[in-house]
């Protein structure tokens, strides 16, 4: 009796242990999400500065020196203000996009005079200092000193800090500013490299998993390139990058940091995650339709055309999209390439250097900056928003268009 | 202009495809033709299309790398390699309106000069050429449409050649890895020995750029780098294999139907997640977390870079490897056997050990291979979390490091293309390439095994 007794208890001991594990697991993937999204939240809003600009109708605006009359506008809020340094430290609260948004602002007024508060972008040190993310000592905040803090505090009195939508994050490039910097150069450089890849590895997957499927004989020939792409399938993504290095950059000599170098690149890694789920699609319909089709006189082709591979989409179609969400998170081989670079224009090209979005998180978790954590986490959570859309799609189409035999 | 050359060969392609789908269907009623018009059309249109795109792409690879040879030649005094492909680069860029930024060299205008009227002339020609190939075959192809005309059997046959292409690209991918990666490694092992590399003790690839700088002349010795990303993967192993293990056995044992469906996909995320991700996750988190824990025991044991970290997060990112793989084993082997054990009395913890995990055996084997061969892949993890300084240490809380990190460190910045440093990098991935291969291929060996004895 006493030795069931153990047994029951090592029984549930086993049973715990694996209850645990799961448990850690699933705590992991939580911590880590948790982890990003309470970091990154943060960074989409940014801190503006309100300033009162008045400018009379009369005036021509094509006249106005933006710069020289933004730092009028803005020192006319604080008359008492009179040594150099000081002035200094008033507009060092500001990003330098500040001037750029009074130009807009000049332009939008069409001649109309302009009088009330307008919102601009305040400098990164302070956006960090209002966000919490410095802490205060005394009069300081990080690089926020004294002098600084005394018309921080003064604008705060009469409400003139805010957190507003950060309109720079995903509408601009990347910048030396932490404030400015945004990631839309990554994402459009991601697309474009991801649909290359697709453009490129989609067909020659497919061609591939139908002719290994449906047309090869078995011979030796065959097993060669079988056993080839599943080895292929777990070759070290950065070698894949070695590969487009020799091959793309210094052999063929395309550009540097381009998209399209990159689309390629991922499309070699990709290919051999579509054979392999195009090649389980494609087994998976059943022959008495193929069988039916040669019985009426159709050709092999036309039957592996008109019916075979029509009836394996929906299977190739969720392999595809899942390599492609591979290809979207993968930096490695990026890095091989040269997509690292630091680039401050939105690629109009998939010739242009350009970034990738994984690319990007990687730079900005480089960078010694602290405004850039929180960049850093939304611009992962923006490739997860991707990820999950992308696999939202796969796990529709497995669903809703997938049928079973 | 090329893109307009792509544009007008598409044309050529649709008109070439309305114009014999007429043909033939004007010819006669249709069951006197061999073949439907639709596949006439397509005959004459892959005809037009096919050889011309082919010869486009094969001149544009050719015109590159011929225009690069032949500035090349303005650039004869610049003894850096490296230096000539940046000077080549930014005059290729100028060219190209890129960037207008102008080296200081003398042989840079002409190089520019001569690179645009080479350019000039080679696209005035490329376009001549391929457009007039295109149109002579599209003639050509709108003569042959007969009654009698095997249109069909053409076009399958050019279709399955298409295919048997396309099956033989992935070979072509393994030939061109291991051609690229076999190339620089023999030119870097005739600067320096295979056993300095493959049993040195140390590895500071650091050498001097000029001849009279001072300096370590480099030594490639890997044994360090080797044993760091042993290291790391080691320890990365020690946090997924049990967690990954007693999952997969909780999952596929005990875990209701309902369970299974929510809990499994979860732990999947996890590798559907970018490495990056990962990587910052340790950079920002788990190396605070460890460092504080450190300083409590003694202040100063860890640093930021220490294996553990890097290890640690790359255990969290391959357990659902090993859980997938492991739970796909388990379940493949035959439930009579475990039914048997259950009668027989055996709780289901002794079922799982002493029936299950021997029968299912190569499977779980195979699943640690390959994890392990995930994590010594891995780049983006250790590339920030783990250090660049190779030490020669088995201390889990010292910094060390691994291939990947010397392959990145080495290739990304300016490099000069020649040098053993980066000649060194080509020879890591090779090593890399071919211990991961050899672990696949025995884990695929054992998939099979395990497959063949169940089903």
């Amino acid at each position: 009796m006493n030795n069931l007794n153990k047994r029951n208890k090592a029984e549930k001991r086993f049973k715990l242990y694996g209850i645990s594990a799961v448990i850690i697991a699933i705590t992991f993937l939580f911590v880590l999400l948790f982890n990003i999204f309470s970091s990154g939240a943060s960074a989409f809003k940014a801190s503006y500065i309100g300033v009162k600009i008045e400018i009379p109708s009369a005036m021509n605006i094509d006249e106005i020196n933006s710069r020289k009359e933004f730092k009028r506008q803005v020192l006319k809020m604080f008359p008492e203000v009179e040594t150099r340094s000081d002035k200094r430290a008033l507009l060092s609260l500001f990003s330098k996009g500040a001037i750029y948004e009074f130009e807009d602002l000049l332009e939008q007024s069409d001649s109309n005079g302009l009088d009330g508060y307008y919102w601009f972008l305040a400098h990164g040190d302070l956006d960090m200092y209002i966000k919490g993310t410095v802490e205060r000592r005394g009069n300081e905040a990080g690089r926020i000193n004294s002098k600084r803090m005394t018309f921080v505090d003064a604008l705060r009195e009469q409400n003139l800090i805010q957190l507003q939508a950060n309109k720079y994050l995903l509408s601009s490039a990347d910048s030396r500013e932490p404030e400015m910097a945004g990631i839309r150069g990554a994402i459009v450089g991601s697309l474009y490299a991801i649909l290359i890849a697709f453009i490129v590895s989609f067909p020659l997957g497919v061609l591939s998993a139908l002719y290994m499927e449906k047309l090869a004989s078995r011979n030796k020939f065959s097993d060669i390139i079988e056993t080839n792409i599943n080895n292929l399938a777990a070759v070290p993504s950065i070698v894949f990058g070695l590969l487009g290095l020799a091959i793309f950059l210094n052999f063929f000599s395309l550009p540097r940091s381009a998209p399209l170098v990159g689309g390629l690149t991922l499309a070699v890694m990709t290919l051999p995650t579509i054979v392999i789920a195009s090649r389980s699609a494609i087994k998976s319909v059943p022959p008495s339709i193929e069988e039916a089709s040669i019985g009426l006189g159709a050709s092999k082709i036309q039957t592996l055309m008109n019916f075979t591979l029509p009836l394996a989409m929906p299977g190739i179609m969720t392999g595809t999209i899942i390599g492609i969400a591979r290809a979207l998170g993968e930096t490695a081989p990026l890095l091989m390439i040269g997509m690292v670079a630091f680039v401050v224009d939105v690629p109009g090209t998939p010739l242009d250097p350009s970034t990738a979005l994984p690319v990007q998180i990687f730079l900005w978790a480089d960078s010694p900056e602290r405004a850039f954590v929180e960049r850093t986490s939304a611009a992962i959570m923006v490739l997860l928003l991707f990820l999950v859309l992308l696999n939202l799609a796969a796990i529709y189409i497995r669903n809703k268009l997938e049928r079973k035999w | 202009m090329t893109e307009l050359l792509y544009i007008a060969l598409f044309i050529l392609a649709s008109y070439s495809f309305m114009v014999n789908k007429g043909r033939a269907a004007s010819l006669g009623k249709f069951n006197t033709l061999h073949s439907q018009p639709y596949y006439h059309g397509l005959y004459s249109s892959i005809l037009t299309f096919l050889p011309a795109i082919i010869l486009l792409i094969f001149w544009s690879s050719i015109q590159n790398i011929m225009t690069n040879l032949s500035i090349r030649d303005f650039f004869v005094d610049v003894s850096d390699p490296g230096l000539i492909k940046f000077y080549i680069d930014s005059v290729i860029n100028y060219s190209n309106g890129v960037s207008s930024k102008i080296i200081e060299h003398d042989g840079f205008m002409p190089a520019v000069e001569k690179y645009s009227s080479l350019t000039y002339t080679s696209t005035i020609l490329k376009v001549i050429v391929v457009t007039g190939l295109s149109i002579i075959l599209l003639r050509a192809s709108i003569k042959v449409v007969t009654v009698d005309f095997k249109a069909r059997d053409y076009v399958e046959s050019m279709f399955t050649t298409l295919m048997k292409f396309s099956s033989v690209i992935a070979i072509f991918v393994t030939i061109g890895i291991v051609l690229s990666l076999l190339f620089e490694t023999l030119r870097f092992f005739a600067t320096v020995n295979v056993f300095d590399f493959l049993f040195g003790l140390h590895w500071s690839p650091q050498t001097a750029i000029r001849a009279d700088q001072v300096g370590s002349s480099g030594s490639f010795g890997a044994i360090p780098v080797f044993l760091g990303t042993i290291l790391i993967s080691i320890i990365a192993m020690l946090v997924a294999v049990p967690i990954g293990m007693y999952s997969a056995i909780y999952l596929s044992q005990y875990a209701s139907e309902t369970v299974r469906t929510y809990a499994k996909p979860i732990i999947e995320i996890l590798a559907g997640i970018p490495t990056v991700v990962y990587g910052f996750f340790a950079v920002i988190t788990v190396a605070p977390f460890f460092r504080d824990l450190g300083d409590k025991i003694s202040p100063g044991t860890l640093s930021g870079e220490s294996a553990i970290i890097a290890g640690s997060v790359m255990g969290i990112m391959i357990i659902p490897f090993i859980t997938s793989l492991t739970d796909d084993a388990m379940n493949a082997v035959p439930s009579s056997l475990k039914e048997g054990s259950l009668a027989m009395g055996a709780t289901v913890s002794e079922t799982t050990k002493q029936v299950i995990i021997p029968a299912s055996f190569h499977g779980i084997v195979a699943s640690f291979l390959l994890a392990f061969s995930r994590a010594i892949g891995e780049t983006m993890i250790v590339v920030m979390a783990a250090g660049f300084a190779a030490n020669l240490t088995l201390n889990p809380f010292e910094s060390v490091t691994t291939v990947t990190v010397q392959i990145v460190g080495l290739l990304t910045g300016d490099q000069e293309f020649d040098s053993a440093k980066t000649l060194s990098a080509f020879a890591l991935a090779f090593v890399l390439f071919f211990l991961t291969l050899i672990l696949n291929i025995i884990a695929l060996n054992m998939v099979k095994k395990y497959r063949e004895q169940y089903e």
